[in-house]
């Protein structure tokens, strides 16, 4: 999809999908897998140009992502964050507000439940004190995506260009945050007090799978239902789609506005949450795996719909799980990840350009 | 060619000729069969309201659409125009309503643009240009202004100023008073003036009687898409302005020939002591920089009664009808319905009480064109029951009922899945109309109901307001057709600059106190 700030293309409600019936869904399939089997040529060639046999790349990346049983372990682990991230941006994307601040509502975020996790275990039972630093970090994050919310919703202020710059001065909080207000006396290394493992969230079954996991598929399912089927979903989506239909409507929007940036906040907050209680244990200084600017291409490319969302998530899963470890071998750069992703990214918005003309000449 | 003897009638050469030009699209027919002649040192004033067909007019003229029938003569010979770039080439140059200079450019960076790109921008020639150009017209250009520090007066000149330096023989001005302040059109009159003095022809658009009077040589009336008159130079000259604003009040609004419901109706006698259903007393809206404000608006209406608002689009109705639906901030005054004080309510609890509002603007705020027809029915009642229970849509009710809807209103649909922006404008109306008569309706505002609607849906759309009238609501009918306002209402008030000017009970001279009262005369 072509990405443009008016989202009114994006977000046609889910009922008026199948209308091509079969027909339409291998069309669907070929315009989504065939951009990216084109990417992957693409950025095979450009291995090949700095002299790396693209097969082999490939080859590592599947095996550590994928197919190694310690590699699928850290990819499906890798996942927890990523959904909360995904569902957060679903729900503002699909409401037609670009909040590309996610960044720093999710370090903003970790560093709140890196600093209450590990001091509330010390008097509070475990499970009381993983959920008060799940909530104070939802808390911390949405009250981060307040001067956006308000901005936006009374005087109009592009919310992208105030998540940005909050994103900015989020990750700079988070690190005065960490070196200066919840740093570890422990250690010489500047970073959060540590959580014990055993008091991190519970591993699934005897694996090392977080069981974060499930919470981010419960999260994303559950955003996903939320704008389909329930009365305030659709009354976001008329806010995304048509602004003045909304008012026309008697629709509070300024209200709405809020709790959108309330509600994609308080997901990347939790995403921070559940990636520092369930897998990190505490924050270093200067950490920012800017889990947020990668998913939103992936959230694109699943056309704001959770399910697809949680597939897309997968494979970026996959990549960078798979792609840090050829990076390791190979020497090619971790972030080349994020090369082909965007390449990807690029031959959709190609794909979409071709099968708009390809509908039209058909027309006429 | 025949039209060497229509030329020599007029005096003066036609530069471009339209001979029956029809455009259509969709469900509309925007211009029909059209003939105009635009001639060399005149201004040529089409006048009309919006949707009348100007905008498709000056779009086929300027190249960026094609007519469906007719053609367009250029100096006698006919000419496809195919582009904006042919178009300029034939000597059409195009002003349009909205400024299209480059704001952080300078006034000369804006004239050089689009030069071929190979060559160095000869500055120095345009100078000296500019500089004959305004000499002969009286302006005063600094080239080296940034074009967002004029005013926009000013940046309609260097508008002007870069269609003549393009050799235009022909120059359209687009609503190009739309903009500007008394001052600002007192001075375009006279550069308009000093123009066809030198030989150019103009094409002049406007919605403002005053102004078609004042700086016109020759004056077209469109409506509906069909010229309904001209009045020829001669004919200019020999009147007075007042009696040609009350000759073209009688073009636009006169009556149209074989009407299907040509009847006037009866207004039907309402007992004095009948308490009113909406009743709304000294309404204001400040005034905004691009919209009139209202001021103390008062008129009841009783149940079953049909008031309408009559008067030229852009004089306060859709600020009155969105006053009332409670979608603009009043500064004051009173709306009651039912005995119940509405101030203070917002859009849905005013629809919850009764009060439904028919916007005009099906596509712009009344529909989520991407939405499936079957939510858009309901897209004033999100959330409420049967439809949702405890906030989870209920989809089986919502198709249950659209599917009831679509057969009740006969909307034509391929099913109650299709996005609403596939629709025609009828079928679109249908279901708007469906949703506001939708349970405890007790008034209805209708914002011109028929507008650019076809025949039939027309007169089906009008069927369904007298209903609503017949089953005891109070109506109110905003609209711009005067023939319309006059087959339907009880009673008919004259709105203009934002107040109601007069109402007029509809009954035999009705039409002509109406008319008086619209161009500023008292009833």
């Amino acid at each position: 999809m072509s990405v443009e700030t008016t989202p009114a293309s994006a977000t046609a409600l889910e009922p008026s999908l199948p209308e091509g019936g079969r027909g339409d869904l291998v069309r669907r399939l070929v315009m989504t897998l065939g951009p990216i089997l084109a990417a992957l040529v693409i950025a095979g060639c450009i291995l090949l140009a700095v002299g790396v046999n693209p097969l082999t790349y490939y080859g590592f990346v599947i095996e550590r992502g994928l197919l190694s049983p310690l590699g699928v372990q850290q990819t499906l682990t890798r996942m927890a964050p990523l959904l909360f991230l995904a569902a957060g941006l679903i729900v503002a994307f699909r409401a037609g507000m670009w909040n590309l601040g996610g960044d720093g509502q999710f370090l903003l975020g970790a560093v709140s439940a890196a600093a209450a996790g590990p001091f509330l275990v010390q008097f509070l039972p475990v499970w009381l004190a993983l959920v008060c630093a799940f909530l104070l970090a939802t808390a911390v994050a949405m009250l981060w995506s307040l001067l956006p919310a308000l901005l936006r919703a009374y005087q109009g202020v592009n919310e992208i260009i105030t998540t940005l710059m909050m994103t900015f001065l989020g990750t700079s909080l988070a690190n005065v945050l960490v070196k200066l207000a919840f740093l570890d006396p422990s250690t010489t290394v500047p970073q959060t007090r540590t959580l014990p493992v055993e008091d991190r969230l519970p591993r699934l079954f005897d694996t090392t799978i977080s069981s974060g996991l499930v919470l981010g598929l419960v999260a994303i399912v559950a955003v996903h239902l939320m704008m389909t089927r329930t009365a305030f979903g659709l009354k976001l989506q008329v806010v995304g789609a048509n602004p003045r239909a909304a008012v026309h409507s008697g629709l509070g929007v300024p209200t709405l506005t809020i709790a959108v940036f309330a509600i994609s906040a308080g997901l990347a907050g939790l995403a921070g949450a559940v990636d520092i209680l369930g897998v990190q244990g505490n924050v270093r200084a200067d950490w920012n795996p800017a889990y947020a600017m990668a998913v939103i291409p992936m959230v694109f490319l699943a056309r704001m719909n959770g399910f697809a969302a949680i597939g897309f998530v997968f494979l970026l899963s996959v990549l960078s799980i798979g792609g840090e470890s050829a990076a390791r071998r190979l020497g090619v750069p971790h972030h080349f990840t994020l090369v082909l992703v965007s390449i990807v990214l690029i031959m959709l918005a190609v794909a979409e350009y071709i099968d708009h003309h390809f509908i039209k000449t058909r027309r006429v | 060619m025949t039209n060497a003897s229509s030329s020599q009638a007029g005096g003066k050469p036609e530069i471009v000729t339209l001979e029956r030009v029809t455009k259509r699209f969709p469900g509309i027919v925007a211009n029909n069969a059209v003939d105009l002649s635009i001639r060399a040192g005149e201004v040529h004033v089409l006048l009309g309201e919006n949707g009348a067909g100007k905008s498709t007019l000056i779009g086929m003229l300027s190249g960026l659409q094609q007519p469906s029938e007719g053609r367009i003569l250029v100096d006698g010979v006919p000419t496809p125009i195919t582009s904006p770039r042919q178009a300029l080439a034939l000597g059409i140059g195009t002003v349009f309503q909205h400024m299209m200079l480059v704001p952080t450019l300078t006034v000369a960076e804006n004239l050089l643009l689009g030069g071929p790109w190979w060559q160095r921008p000869k500055s120095e020639e345009l100078a000296t240009r500019v500089a004959e150009i305004s000499r002969t017209l009286g302006i005063t250009v600094n080239l080296h202004a940034k074009v967002s520090d004029l005013s926009l007066g000013e940046q309609q000149q260097v508008e002007i100023l870069r269609a003549l330096l393009r050799n235009s023989r022909l120059l359209i001005l687009d609503e190009s008073t739309s903009m500007l302040t008394p001052k600002g059109i007192d001075d375009l009159g006279a550069l308009m003036r000093r123009l066809v003095e030198q030989g150019l022809a103009i094409v002049f658009i406007t919605h403002k009687l005053k102004e078609a009077a004042a700086f016109g040589d020759r004056i077209s009336v469109l409506k509906l898409g069909r010229k309904v008159g001209e009045i020829s130079p001669q004919r200019l000259r020999a009147r007075s302005e007042n009696e040609i604003i009350v000759e073209i009040v009688e073009l636009m609004f006169g009556r149209k020939e074989n009407d299907p419901e040509e009847q006037d109706r009866v207004a039907r006698a309402f007992p004095v002591e009948t308490t009113p259903l909406l009743e709304v007393r000294d309404l204001a809206v400040p005034a905004t920089a691009t919209a009139p404000g209202l001021a103390s608006i008062s008129f009841d209406i009783r149940p079953g009664e049909l008031l309408g608002i009559a008067g030229i689009d852009g004089n306060g109705q859709k600020q009155l009808a969105e006053a009332l639906a409670g979608q603009l901030a009043t500064s004051g005054g009173m709306v009651r319905l039912a005995g119940e004080s509405l101030n203070g309510l917002g859009v849905g609890e005013r629809r919850e009480k009764g009060l439904r509002y028919l916007t005009d603007d099906r596509l712009g705020e009344g529909t989520v064109g991407t939405f499936p027809v079957s939510i858009n029915f309901f897209l004033k009642q999100i959330g409420t029951s049967p439809f949702w229970r405890k906030g989870v849509e209920q989809r089986q009710e919502i198709d249950r009922r659209a599917g009831e809807l679509v057969r009740e209103y006969d909307v034509r649909t391929p099913s109650i899945k299709t996005p609403i922006g596939r629709l025609s404008g009828g079928n679109i109306q249908k279901i708007l109309i469906a949703r506001e008569l939708a349970e405890g309706v007790k008034a209805v505002v209708f914002n011109k109901p028929t507008y650019g609607l076809d025949l039939a849906n027309t007169l089906a759309t009008r069927q369904r307001v007298r209903e609503v009238a017949a089953r005891g609501m109070a109506v109110l009918l905003i609209s711009t057709d005067l023939e319309e306002l006059l087959s339907m209402c009880d009673r008919i008030a004259v709105m203009s600059g934002g107040a109601l000017v007069g109402t007029v009970e509809n009954s035999g001279d009705a039409r002509t106190k109406v008319g008086r009262l619209m161009i500023g005369l008292a009833a």
